[in-house]
């Protein structure tokens, strides 16, 4: 694995971790986009060193690329690309119903948290 | 009887197509999903008799060799395991074409085909003999879930599901990079071929391997302190969703935690496996008991049951992977009754807070019933099938003198059993004249298949109880095959 594959999937999960812990959906979609690369690319790096490419007859066996990591990679892009549309789609609802798309508390979580300080008041 | 394990996963996905294109021919989806759920029980008990007197059976797909392709293995584990499953979806569809025409009821255009995904995806989870499959299995059941949670678009789903998508996004992502790691380290992600390689790994690899895939799977089983997105999500989609995502969606990330670390080898995880499950157990039941909704009780219930499912794993013996694999089947028909009776509860009286119910006792005693048996299984009281799965665990905490997760386990019964009364006082005891006037409602057409769906399935957990010694001989052979996986690899490799 190179360095700078390595320094790639560095750079890329940091930005991405930080972007997801925003409140607002949209980050948080670009966040995970930027999360997916780096586990293609890592997925890449896996596959030891860059050969040919990996269709037979093309070149020697042992010349080739590690097919395997690449398809993996190839489904993992597909299934992101799904999942990004879902996320597009569940921002522009919550735009609908609150006209923004940023993360709301858990207002059950919070009552039940408030009655539990006003009972510890009242002790 | 291979081709019949293709039939299981592609089945569902195909009749999942038909169902989305029928349009407004409700008859079509209801005979395609009632009809391939039905077959997808039938073939799994086919399976487990097939697996429980020949052994092993692997289908691989495409005939590639293991090292590359797609392998499907049945072992006793998951013949088991797939048989309660596919039993639990079908009761709760059958369960779902009796509510779909009430306010509550979930858009049976829609939720039909998708649990018919979900379910190919279970399928997947459960066989799959590779990581890479898996990890499809994976987004395959999130990505029907996610619609499945959110499809109504109410505001209280969409946060929730911004939440739960994000949480799980996250733990999708670390699946990947794990599997990069893992294949580069081993050069194979088939699972056979990973019990030989990964035991031979340098040790901070081994355990980096070992950690890492126990977030990952951790987050979707729900463990501490990866649970947050559970109770938040699971009571504010439909009881018929709900009641499968409680059911099965955490229990397969105990199944996958179980299958992979146990055939890899992770013993030296043990300990700290341990003490998650611990967590786990006391901080599940403790939000259980601040909590004053059904549907919000029972899903902290869940994380706390995941606990007794990692106690027997993070034991690493015979008896208590046994313990967990029991655990396991016991929980899923148990979850699912109690989530349905929640929704039968929140269809009469318009909520599932308990302070606006009381008295259903007197009114509904049926109901009543319904509630209490599966409560009280949960809880572990004898004989029924909660008391001696917890037994069994506990027995083996003994056997291998851990006494901490034992006093835990048996505290944490108490108050399981406590917060199961505060839901029984709250909606089946009191005159139930101080609610706030709910009219009670004249019986829908439907309300009678969900009553019967759930008495199925009531009766389903109860006949676990009765067969425990047979079900106990069938985990300790499952457990046994996973401890020495020798004729799992014989079977896959050669």
């Amino acid at each position: 694995m190179s360095v700078t594959l390595a320094l790639v999937v560095g750079g890329l999960t940091s930005v991405g971790v930080y972007l997801i812990t925003s409140r607002s959906l949209t980050r948080m979609l670009l966040g995970f986009a930027l999360l997916g690369h780096a586990a293609v690319v890592a997925l890449l790096a896996a596959g030891g060193e860059a050969g040919e490419r990996p269709i037979s007859g093309d070149a020697p066996v042992d010349e080739l690329s590690d097919p395997l990591p690449q398809a993996f990679a190839l489904t993992a892009i597909v299934i992101s690309f799904g999942l990004t549309l879902f996320l597009l789609a569940l921002a522009r609802r919550q735009a609908q119903l609150t006209g923004d798309d940023l993360v709301e508390d858990d207002l059950e979580d919070r009552r039940i948290a408030l009655e539990t300080e006003a009972e510890g008041d009242d002790a | 009887m291979t081709s019949l394990i293709g039939l299981l996963v592609v089945v569902p996905m195909l009749a999942a197509a038909i169902g989305f294109v029928a349009g407004e021919r409700q008859w079509v989806r209801d005979i395609l999903t009632v009809g391939s759920l039905a077959g997808a029980t039938a073939i799994a008990g086919i399976l487990l008799a097939h697996v429980e007197s020949e052994g092993t059976v692997v289908l691989r797909v495409g005939d590639w060799d293991p090292e590359l392709g797609i392998v499907l293995v049945v072992d006793l584990m998951a013949a088991l395991v797939l048989l309660v499953a596919m039993a639990t979806i079908l009761v709760v569809q059958l369960f779902a074409i009796g509510q779909r025409r009430t306010a509550w009821g979930a858009d049976p255009q829609l939720s039909g085909p998708l649990l018919l995904v979900l379910t190919s995806g279970v399928v997947l989870a459960f066989l799959t003999g590779d990581l890479f499959t898996l990890f499809v299995a994976f987004e395959l059941i999130l990505v029907s879930s996610y619609v499945l949670l959110t499809h109504q678009g109410r505001r209280g789903q969409i946060r929730s599901g911004m939440t739960y998508v994000a949480m799980n996004l996250f733990a999708s992502t670390l699946f990947l990079v794990g599997l990069a790691v893992v294949y580069a380290s081993t050069g194979t992600v088939n699972l056979a071929l990973l019990a030989q390689r990964i035991p031979e790994l340098d040790d901070p690899l081994r355990w980096g391997i070992g950690l890492w895939f126990l977030v990952v799977f951790g987050t979707k089983a729900a463990i501490f302190p990866l649970f947050s997105w559970l109770p938040d999500s699971y009571p504010t989609a439909p009881t018929t969703i709900t009641a499968v995502f409680a059911g099965l969606l955490t229990k397969i990330g105990v199944y996958v935690l179980i299958r992979f670390h146990v055939l890899t080898g992770m013993d030296d995880l043990g300990p700290l496996i341990l003490t998650l499950s611990g967590l786990t157990m006391v901080i599940g039941v403790a939000g259980a008991l601040a909590q004053d909704d059904v549907k919000r009780i029972l899903s902290f219930h869940i994380i706390s049951q995941i606990g007794y499912m990692l106690m027997g794993l993070g034991l690493f013996t015979l008896a208590g992977i046994a313990g967990a694999i029991v655990f396991l089947v016991h929980h899923i028909p148990v979850k699912t009754v109690l989530f349905l009776v929640g929704g039968l509860i929140e269809e009469r009286e318009g909520t599932s807070a308990l302070d606006k119910i009381g008295g259903l006792a007197q009114r509904q005693p049926l109901l009543a019933v319904l509630f209490a048996l599966p409560a009280l299984s949960l809880a572990g009281i004898p004989p029924f099938s909660g008391f001696v799965a917890k037994l069994a665990l506990v027995d083996a905490g003994i056997e291998k003198v851990v006494v901490p997760i034992v006093v835990i386990a048996l505290a944490n019964s108490v108050l399981t059993l406590v917060s199961m009364v505060k839901i029984w006082t709250g909606v089946f005891w009191g005159s139930g004249d101080d609610e706030s006037a709910t009219p009670i409602r004249i019986l829908r057409p439907g309300h009678r298949l969900m009553v019967g769906a759930t008495a199925v399935a009531l009766v389903a957990s109860l006949a676990i109880a009765a067969s425990f010694g047979p079900l106990w001989d069938l985990g300790e052979r499952a457990a046994a095959d996973l401890l020495d996986p020798s004729a799992y690899i014989e079977a896959v490799v050669s």
